[in-house]
């Protein structure tokens, strides 16, 4: 009866057009809505970096952008550590650099955000800088943000997330037993060579005598490879502004 | 006579009560005697995979039943005019609609939970509990019928999910919809007294003991055998 091919076809592009609809309808009216939830993730991410999980868990939605307005503010720099303020005539903000995007050109043509994170109340004191990272774990990008301390040195926090990586295995980047073990390693070694920090093969083991070692995740061993290469590649991206800082903070401390 | 006569018996008869017995049935049935999950045994995927905490366990459970009621509903409503040839597209196109939708609405108002379910709310789609309803019941079947149908499925699934969460969450993490509970416990007793948690329990082998132990449990008391 009704089985004639143009009904099956007709019922088929109506309903497909009505779905549709209904789809980009649903997408058009919460598209806002889940720009400002991602924005605000981001700013978590980039305060995982300096305060603890469970302080940002605590906050208001409302709390976290006035702590994160308050604390933190933001420049972008080139390859060389000179700072950017405009691209193409438009002027550059660093929440809205896309780091994914960037990843994608030469390194020396893409721009690097830094967050810098004050003490309270004190615009001029900077406490930490906070450097994004983004790489490829086992299935799909991996990201995250990391602390430095003022002498461009010791880490003094780190946050990783990723896209797609194995529950229970790569995925545990994100947890904060996981990211704890990075906090007070150091990136340079004696002679001042960027050596970063690299996550070990096996898990259980104790490095807390090595610096530039961190206990790895046992079954994720490339996870933590891409973990590695994306501090390597980043730091050294950044290296130019580190030591621009670490020298002009050596000039400061020995006047 | 035949089919005019027919049609007048049924136009004559009683409208039935909004919960008859026999409707009521299409809702409990599925919490025990032909649960989704331990008697079908569909949709172990999604139990093993989001039950390791209370709280995306629960987010879990609304959005399948969401989706189940809702493409019940759709599928049963068009159900005179699907043609047949392309009835399972047409229920992957409803079903994966729903789906897209809880997916959005979480990104725009959970987002934290929208991560931490990632690709589970998708995985919805190939639940096997949703299609396996609209292709049994909802598309020889009324709309209320159906949406109770569906009802009924989706608790089956939401409880035993639910149940399979609190155990892990209680013995792998200490804590019950993230309230310590363990270390409420250990407070009790001193200082020094402290309950071990359990790290198999947070992994997918912890679902897969718990809930051969509430089938086991369940089996015991109602003597379902496997036919």
């Amino acid at each position: 009866m009704q089985q004639s091919n143009v009904y099956i076809i007709t019922f088929s592009v109506i309903l497909t057009v009505v779905l549709g609809l209904l789809l980009s309808g649903t997408s058009q009216v919460l598209g806002p809505l889940q720009k400002e939830a991602i924005a605000l993730d981001k700013k978590k991410q980039i305060l995982g970096a300096v305060i603890s999980g469970e302080e940002i868990d605590a906050m208001s939605p409302e709390q976290i952008n006035a702590f994160y307005a308050n604390r933190i503010s933001s420049v972008v720099v080139d390859i060389n550590g000179k700072e950017v303020t405009e691209q193409a005539g438009a002027p550059v903000n660093a929440e809205n650099v896309d780091i994914a995007k960037n990843y994608k050109k030469p390194a020396d043509q893409r721009l690097f955000p830094v967050f810098i994170f004050h003490a309270e109340g004190d615009n001029e004191a900077v406490e930490s800088y906070i450097f994004p990272l983004y790489g490829a774990g086992l299935w799909d990008a991996i990201w995250g943000f990391i602390a430095l301390d003022t002498d461009m040195n010791t880490v003094g926090g780190i946050t990783l997330a990723h896209a797609g990586e194995t529950p229970g295995l790569g995925a545990r980047i994100t947890e904060p037993g996981v990211q704890e073990r990075y906090t007070g390693k150091e990136i340079f070694d004696q002679n001042g060579e960027l050596v970063a920090i690299q996550m070990q093969k096996g898990e259980g083991k104790d490095y807390s005598s090595d610096p530039h070692k961190v206990d790895g995740m046992s079954g994720a061993t490339i996870t933590g490879n891409g973990v590695n290469a994306m501090l390597q590649n980043y730091l050294g991206y950044y290296k130019s502004f580190i030591e621009s800082k670490k020298n002009s903070q050596a000039v400061a401390e020995a006047l | 006579m035949s089919a005019e006569t027919i049609e007048k018996a049924i136009e004559k008869k009683p409208a039935e009560a909004l919960l008859s017995k026999r409707r009521k049935k299409l809702v409990t049935d599925p919490l025990v005697d032909d649960n989704p999950i331990t008697i079908q045994v569909l949709g172990i995927c999604s139990a093993l995979a989001v039950t390791t905490q209370m709280k995306p366990t629960l987010v879990m459970a609304i959005s399948v039943i969401f989706v189940v009621v809702m493409s019940n509903l759709a599928i049963s409503l068009l159900r005179n005019t699907i043609p047949t040839r392309v009835r399972i597209i047409v229920q992957l196109a409803v079903v994966a609609t729903l789906v897209t939708l809880v997916s959005e609405v979480l990104k725009a108002f959970a987002y934290d939970m929208y991560k931490e379910l990632s690709v589970f709310v998708g995985l919805i789609i190939t639940n096997c509990i949703v299609m396996g309803r609209l292709e049994a019941f909802a598309l020889g079947n009324k709309p209320y019928d159906s949406v109770l149908d569906g009802l009924g499925s989706a608790l089956g699934y939401s409880w035993i999910i639910l149940a399979v969460a609190f155990f892990r969450e209680l013995l792998g993490s200490g804590s019950v919809f993230g309230v310590p509970v363990y270390e409420y416990i250990s407070g009790l007793f001193g200082p020094d007294f402290k309950l071990a948690t359990n790290g198999l329990m947070v992994s997918s082998v912890g679902a897969f003991i718990i809930l051969g132990l509430i089938i086991w449990v369940q089996r015991t008391i109602t003597g379902y055998v496997e036919h």
